[in-house]
């Protein structure tokens, strides 16, 4: 047999099953119409899933992009002052940045991608939701039994079909979004690892920063504090493993 | 005939191109039979293009069964498995 029809067929033995469940057909429509619901409302929470993950993406890519451009302001600086071992470094991990950023594409455009077409089922489905319970209401008010069997499998076993293509859409989305979450979280750690720069931090900060800050200015005003404290101060306070022992045990334990 | 293609609808296809229809999802039953992916993937390019160039959308207010049940284009023959392999696998 061929592969759609048997794919056809499945859905159908599933229709059925639904059907012959229920002594008075007349269940059928008001149990079916409720899962429909549900399923319409399953299908909103997974397209909101669906464009977080796609929105975390696409602020990993800014994060990821204004990396890059600092990363390439500090090997110009680096540069400038003759610090070529130190650009290089910058360099690194702009590149490593940028390999980053190049593979968040294709990974947005598929979430995108299955955005879209939950969209597009969640629209489909309501419409046949909407059929449905206007078929549902004109049955149930004309019933005669041999007649609503008829109609009643009709309906029940399209809006079936229905549901089960958007179940399966959901399935696949749901997939991939976990995918995008699990690779996304790898890229926060990996963000906020320092292995591509971490520019938000709160004082801009980083250890290029430093080392380029450390070689410039010999007399900036933290330098010429520090010389000052250095002046002012005797030995710096010691840190012996019993006080660290002593001071642990004071605090306040943490609520 | 009434064919669906997941994630994409249903279509109403003239009862003359049934014939050819029915060999292209034969030969796309084989390909999976067989582990044939490339196969699969032309096959399955041919029929959805000729159910969307020759059919009609059914419309949302009719409700029916489709005779043919087409995945669509970037599904695996991985994921055709899976869902010939169980038919509880079909949610809703």
């Amino acid at each position: 047999m061929g592969l759609a029809r048997r794919i056809a067929l499945l859905f159908r033995v599933k229709a059925n099953k639904a059907l012959d469940s229920a002594e008075d057909p007349r269940e059928v429509l008001d149990y079916s119409y409720q899962r429909q619901t549900e399923m319409l409302a399953k299908v909103r929470r997974g397209m909101a899933d669906v464009a977080t993950s796609r929105k975390r993406l696409e602020l990993q890519s800014v994060q990821l992009r204004q990396s890059a451009d600092r990363l390439r302001e500090q090997a110009a600086e680096a540069v400038r002052i003759g610090q070529d071992g130190l650009a290089r470094e910058a360099l690194t991990r702009r590149e490593a940045a940028l390999v980053q950023l190049q593979d968040l594409v294709p990974q947005r455009e598929a979430l995108k991608s299955e955005e879209d077409k939950l969209v597009v089922a969640q629209q489909r489905l309501q419409a046949r939701v909407e059929a449905f319970r206007t078929r549902k209401e004109t049955v149930k008010a004309t019933y005669t039994a041999a007649e609503a069997q008829s109609r009643i499998g009709e309906a029940v076993s399209g809006i079936s079909e229905e549901m089960g293509d958007v179940g399966l859409a959901m399935q696949r989305a749901e997939d991939k979004t976990a995918q995008m979450r699990a690779r996304g979280e790898a890229l926060d750690e990996l963000m906020a690892s320092g292995a591509l720069e971490d520019a938000s931090l709160p004082a801009g900060r980083d250890d290029i920063q430093a080392a380029l800050e450390a070689v410039k200015g010999s007399d900036t005003d933290i330098d010429r504090e520090l010389a000052e404290l250095k002046g002012q101060a005797g030995p710096p306070p010691a840190l012996e493993p019993g006080d660290a022992g002593a001071s642990e045990s004071r605090r306040e334990p943490e609520s | 005939m009434i064919i669906r293609i997941l994630g994409e609808g249903q279509f109403d296809v003239d009862d003359d191109r049934i014939g050819a229809l029915n060999e292209l999802d034969d030969r796309l039953g084989v390909a999976v039979e067989a582990d044939d992916a490339e196969t699969f993937r032309s096959t399955l390019r041919d029929l959805l293009d000729t159910v969307r160039q020759s059919g009609a959308r059914v419309p949302a207010r009719d409700l029916v069964t489709s005779d043919l049940v087409l995945p669509d284009a970037d599904t695996s023959l991985a994921e055709v498995r899976a869902l010939l392999g169980d038919e509880g696998l079909i949610p809703g």
